[in-house]
C-alpha cells in the first residue's frame, strides 16, 4: 500500500506541477469518469510543426487520477501529435510506477483518454478543413 | 466490554452462520465487511436451501404433474407466503417475485404508469432517491410528458416537510419515496407522509431496499400501494426481489412482461391474463433464489427484526461517536435519531476512492463513489463519498479498524 501511494503520487496530487488552464489554446478537451466523479481537462498549445509547447490539466478526483494527469502532461511537452497518439496504457503506468487493479486503472487512464480524444479531435478538424 | 452485548444476542455466534465473514482478504488480513447496504453476506442456511433445491427437487414450477414439479412449486409458493408474513402483507397473492427492487419499480412504471398516467400528471419524488427510483420515472415522464417534482433534502439530510405539503396541494398522481436513504441513512417518516399523500389522492410507492433488511416493516399499517425490496440486501441471494402491490391496483394493471405462466388462456391473436400474482411473473422465475429468499426471512425472523434494529442502532451510534472524533472528517445525514446503519463521510483533502483503497489494504470493505445517488451528491457539492454500512453481524472491533484505517489514510496524505 505504501508502494501504491508512493511519494511521487502523493506529492504530485498535493502540489501538481502542471495544473491550470490555457486560454487561448490549440486543443482543449475534458471528460469524466462517471463511476467516481473524476474530472479531467487538458489544454494544449502547439507550434507550427504540431509540437506541444505548453500543456496544463485541470479537474478534480482521486490522487491516482490527478497525479496521472500531472505526469502525463509533463511527458507530452516537446512531443508532436504523432508521438502522443502512440502513447498507451503502459506509458501511464510507467509514469506512476505502480500496478493497478481494474477499477483504479480507470482513474489512472482517464487523463490519457482525455488527451487522445483531444488530439484525435484535432485531427478530425483538420481533415474537415 | 462489548457494547453490543445483550441478552440472547451473541454476535460471535451469529458470525459463525456466515462462512464468508471469517475469510482473510489477503494472507494475514482479516475481512471487515462494511458494505452491506450494497449487498449483505449470506448465512449457511440460505446457501444450503438453494443447494438442496438443485440437488433434490429441481423442476420447473406450476406446470408439471410429476413429484419433483410438485415439490418445487410448493417450495416456491411457500417462500412467497413466508415473505408475505415477514412484512405483514394481507395476502401472498399481492407479492410479485421480480429480479430486484429496480425491476419492481420498473414494473410499476411500465404497467401502472403507462395505463393510468397522462400528459401533465405530476409524479412526486425526492432529492435523496437512488437512481432506481429516479430513472424509471424519467423514462416514463419523457414518454408520457409527465411532470416530475422533488421534495428537497434539508442540509441536515431530512426531507423538507413544508415543501412536501406544498407539493401535495398540487395533487400529485404518485408519490414514490425511499424508506431509508442509501447515502444519508435517513429513515423517512413514511407513516405520516404516506397517509397525507393518500388523503391528497396520490398513489404511493416505497423503495424499501434499505428498510426491510434493517428494521421491522409492517405493510398493513403503512399506507403504501406499492412496496419494493430485494433479497440480496437481507441475507438472501441476488436475482430475486419483491413487488408488493395492493390487490385492487394489481388487478387493474395490465401485464408487464408477456410469456408463459402469466396467462390463463392464449389464442393466436389474444390472451387472457392469469390470476395474481402469476399475471406478473412471465417465464420461468428464479426458483432457487425464491427458495433462498424464504430461508433468508426465516433466518431474520429467528433473530427477530426488532433485535436486528437494536443491534444496528448500537453499532451506528458507536460508529458516529468514533468517526466524529476524527479531525477533518464530515459525516453526511442526520443524527442517530433519524438514521439507519449507513454512515457516509468525506475527508478534507483525500478523495473517497483513495480512502477506500487504503482501507481495502487493511481488509476493510467500504463503498466509495456516489452510491447510485448522483443528484444528491451534486446537491451537497461532493464528487464522491465513502460509505460504511452496517448490519447486525458487524462488531465494534470492525468499527475500530475502520477508524484506524482512516487515520492511516490521513497519515499517508498529510
Amino acid at each position: 500500500m505504501e508502494d501504491f501511494y508512493r511519494e511521487l503520487i502523493i506529492e504530485r496530487y498535493k502540489t501538481p506541477h502542471y495544473q491550470g488552464v490555457l486560454d487561448p489554446n490549440d486543443i482543449s478537451y475534458e471528460d469524466d469518469n462517471p463511476a467516481c466523479g473524476d474530472h479531467i481537462q487538458i489544454d494544449i498549445r502547439l507550434d507550427e510543426n504540431g509540437v506541444v509547447t505548453e500543456a496544463l490539466f485541470s479537474g478534480e478526483g482521486c490522487a491516482i487520477s490527478q497525479a496521472s494527469a500531472d505526469l502525463l502532461v509533463e511527458s507530452i511537452i516537446g512531443k508532436n501529435t504523432e508521438e502522443i497518439k502512440a502513447l498507451g496504457k503502459e506509458d501511464v503506468l510507467d509514469n506512476l510506477g505502480i500496478e493497478l487493479g481494474p477499477v483504479r486503472l480507470k482513474c489512472a487512464l482517464l487523463p490519457l483518454k482525455v488527451l487522445k480524444a483531444g488530439i484525435y479531435g484535432l485531427g478530425d478538424q483538420k481533415a474537415e478543413d | 466490554m462489548d457494547p453490543t452485548a445483550s441478552a440472547g444476542f451473541n454476535v460471535q455466534q451469529i458470525r459463525e452462520d456466515f462462512p464468508l465473514l471469517s475469510r482473510e482478504v489477503r494472507p494475514g488480513v482479516p475481512l471487515a465487511y462494511l458494505d452491506s447496504a450494497a449487498t449483505s453476506q449470506k448465512p449457511t442456511v440460505v446457501i444450503d436451501a438453494m443447494d438442496r433445491y438443485y440437488r433434490e427437487m429441481n423442476a420447473n414450477i406450476h406446470r408439471g404433474i410429476h413429484k419433483l414439479a410438485e415439490e418445487a412449486t410448493l417450495a416456491y409458493e411457500n417462500a412467497r407466503e413466508r415473505i408475505a408474513d415477514f412484512i405483514h402483507a394481507p395476502s401472498p397473492e399481492e407479492l410479485i417475485f421480480t429480479r430486484n427492487t429496480t425491476e419492481s419499480i420498473n414494473l410499476v412504471a411500465n404497467s401502472w404508469g403507462r395505463a393510468f398516467l397522462k400528459a401533465g400528471d405530476m409524479i412526486l419524488l425526492s432529492e435523496m432517491e437512488h437512481h432506481s427510483n429516479l430513472v424509471p420515472w424519467q423514462i416514463l415522464a419523457t414518454h408520457l410528458s409527465l411532470r416530475l417534482e422533488f421534495i428537497p433534502v434539508t442540509p441536515q439530510g431530512l426531507l423538507d416537510q413544508d415543501a412536501f405539503q406544498d407539493f401535495l396541494e398540487q395533487e400529485p398522481k404518485l408519490l414514490a419515496l425511499t424508506h431509508m436513504s442509501n447515502v444519508l441513512g435517513t429513515i423517512n417518516p413514511l407513516e405520516d407522509m404516506l397517509a397525507k399523500a393518500k388523503s391528497a389522492g396520490a398513489v404511493t410507492l416505497v423503495d424499501g431496499a434499505q428498510s426491510v433488511p434493517h428494521f421491522p416493516v409492517d405493510i398493513s399499517t403503512l399506507q403504501a400501494d406499492f412496496y419494493a425490496f430485494s433479497a440480496h440486501k437481507m441475507v438472501g441471494p441476488t436475482g430475486i426481489g419483491i413487488l408488493y402491490g395492493r390487490r385492487e391496483l394489481l388487478e387493474e394493471m395490465p401485464p408487464f412482461l408477456g410469456g408463459g405462466e402469466m396467462i390463463k388462456k392464449v389464442e393466436l391473436r389474444s390472451f387472457k391474463s392469469n390470476d395474481l400474482p402469476h399475471k406478473f411473473e412471465a417465464g420461468t422465475p428464479a426458483i432457487a433464489e425464491a427458495i433462498g429468499f424464504g430461508a433468508a426471512v426465516d433466518y431474520l425472523s429467528r433473530i427477530s427484526m426488532a433485535e436486528v434494529e437494536k443491534q444496528e442502532r448500537i453499532l451506528t451510534g458507536y460508529a458516529l461517536e468514533r468517526l466524529s472524533g476524527i479531525p477533518n472528517l464530515h459525516v453526511l445525514g442526520p443524527g442517530i435519531e433519524e438514521k439507519g446503519g449507513v454512515v457516509s463521510f468525506y475527508l478534507d483533502g483525500i478523495h473517497a476512492h483513495d480512502v477506500a483503497q487504503i482501507l481495502d489494504s487493511e481488509g476493510i470493505a467500504v463503498r466509495a463513489g456516489h452510491h447510485c445517488a448522483q443528484p444528491l451528491h451534486t446537491k451537497f457539492n461532493l464528487p464522491a463519498t465513502s460509505r460504511a454500512s452496517l448490519y447486525f453481524y458487524n462488531t465494534p472491533e470492525e468499527i475500530d479498524r475502520l477508524v484506524e484505517g482512516i487515520y492511516k489514510a490521513k497519515s499517508i496524505f498529510d
